[in-house]
């Protein structure tokens, strides 16, 4: 018996769903803060600090290979980018810009309409409101470890390949998911390692949106760097 | 404290998703600076990554996206980087040419 198939046995605390709700209370606050405050440097702050929650979110949720992507591209890159732009357009006048009482109130309301149509979706299929795939594994676990005892109270051995598969499972239940490194990068090149068994679908890889989003991203660098070129007159010199 | 014991399910993650986008959009439409509504435009994104990302968890449901949903997070995530950088480049060649980035006073293609 693992220690974990002794603690399944009392309803104890669930740590995953406890970091759950503080990490996306943060997420939550923190983008409420980004649309409600006018100090623009402090809607770039709380943003950041909102895109790190989410990627603290996608860690939960098993995506480990995509939350460290968040917080690499989006929390490193994107938002640098975007904090770039505050400090160029840096001006008095625009660091705090003042939004009139009536957009305040109709994009509330919009939005208050927009969040309660949702939050009712989402809670209204059953399928979507539970997860049992902690019970199922702890279950399997149990039952594996169960048929394995009374196969040492028949005197037979246990055999290694039993014990390796007894490891396995336990990792499973107390860890979550496998990595999904290696399958994302075949992935990208053409080759779908997890449907590889499936002749059709074997091979229905990512490889065109790969290569069309590669593109994409160097004709947007080159048209921003082109867009973005220093060239001043609202002053009415020229200083070329 | 049952709630604290009990594993949460998709519902949930969805409903922190649909959050982030409602405040995205808010701020979209609220917003007169024009980095702001590009901060807002970030937050849409992220809740569709959530979304995203929830859908392909094999932690929630037996038949999830899988790696398909992970791929989509990725490219969105991709996605939501060019389009920073273009935007950000028109918004500082039209503070470049007006001296301000009010999106209020950028009506200069009004009939």
């Amino acid at each position: 018996m693992t220690p974990l198939l002794a603690a399944t046995g009392e309803a104890a605390i669930n740590w995953h769903t406890v970091m759950f709700y503080v990490i996306s209370l943060c997420a939550c606050g923190f983008a409420v803060i980004v649309a409600m405050t006018n100090n623009i440097v402090r809607m770039a702050f709380a943003l950041i600090v909102s895109l790190a929650a989410t990627s603290g979110l996608l860690f939960l949720a098993g995506a480990y290979f995509v939350g460290a992507i968040q917080l690499m591209i989006y929390v490193g890159g994107t938002v640098v980018l975007l904090i770039f732009g505050v400090m160029l357009t840096a001006q008095k006048a625009f660091v705090t810009m003042q939004t009139k009482a009536s957009d305040w109130i109709l994009g509330l309301l919009v939005g208050g309409t927009l969040l309660a149509v949702l939050v009712q979706l989402v809670f209204l299929i059953p399928q979507w409101q539970s997860s049992d795939y902690q019970s199922n594994m702890d279950a399997e676990l149990i039952a594996f470890a169960k048929e394995l005892t009374s196969q040492q109270a028949r005197g037979d051995e246990i055999t290694e390949e039993q014990r390796r598969k007894l490891e396995l499972m336990a990792a499973k239940a107390s860890e979550g998911m496998p990595q999904r490194t290696g399958e994302i990068g075949l992935a990208l090149l053409g080759v779908r390692a997890d449907k590889i068994e499936n002749e059709e679908t074997g091979l229905a890889g990512y490889l065109l949106p790969f290569e069309i989003i590669s593109v994409h991203l160097l004709v947007v660098l080159v048209g921003a760097a082109f867009l973005a070129r220093a060239k001043r007159h609202h002053h009415g010199d020229d200083q070329r | 404290m049952s709630f604290l014991s009990e594993p949460v399910g998709l519902s949930h993650f969805l409903a922190v998703g649909a959050f982030l986008f409602v405040t995205g959009v808010v701020c979209m439409a609220t917003k007169r600076n024009a980095l702001g509504i590009l901060m807002g435009i970030e937050l849409v994104l992220n809740g569709s990554i959530v979304n995203f990302v929830g859908f392909a968890s094999p932690y929630f449901r037996e038949e999830n996206l899988g790696l398909d949903g992970h791929m989509i997070a990725l490219f969105v995530i991709v996605l939501a980087a060019a389009e920073a950088a273009v935007a950000l480049a028109i918004a500082l060649n039209f503070y470049n040419n007006h001296a301000t980035i009010d999106v209020d006073r950028a009506d200069e293609l009004k009939g």
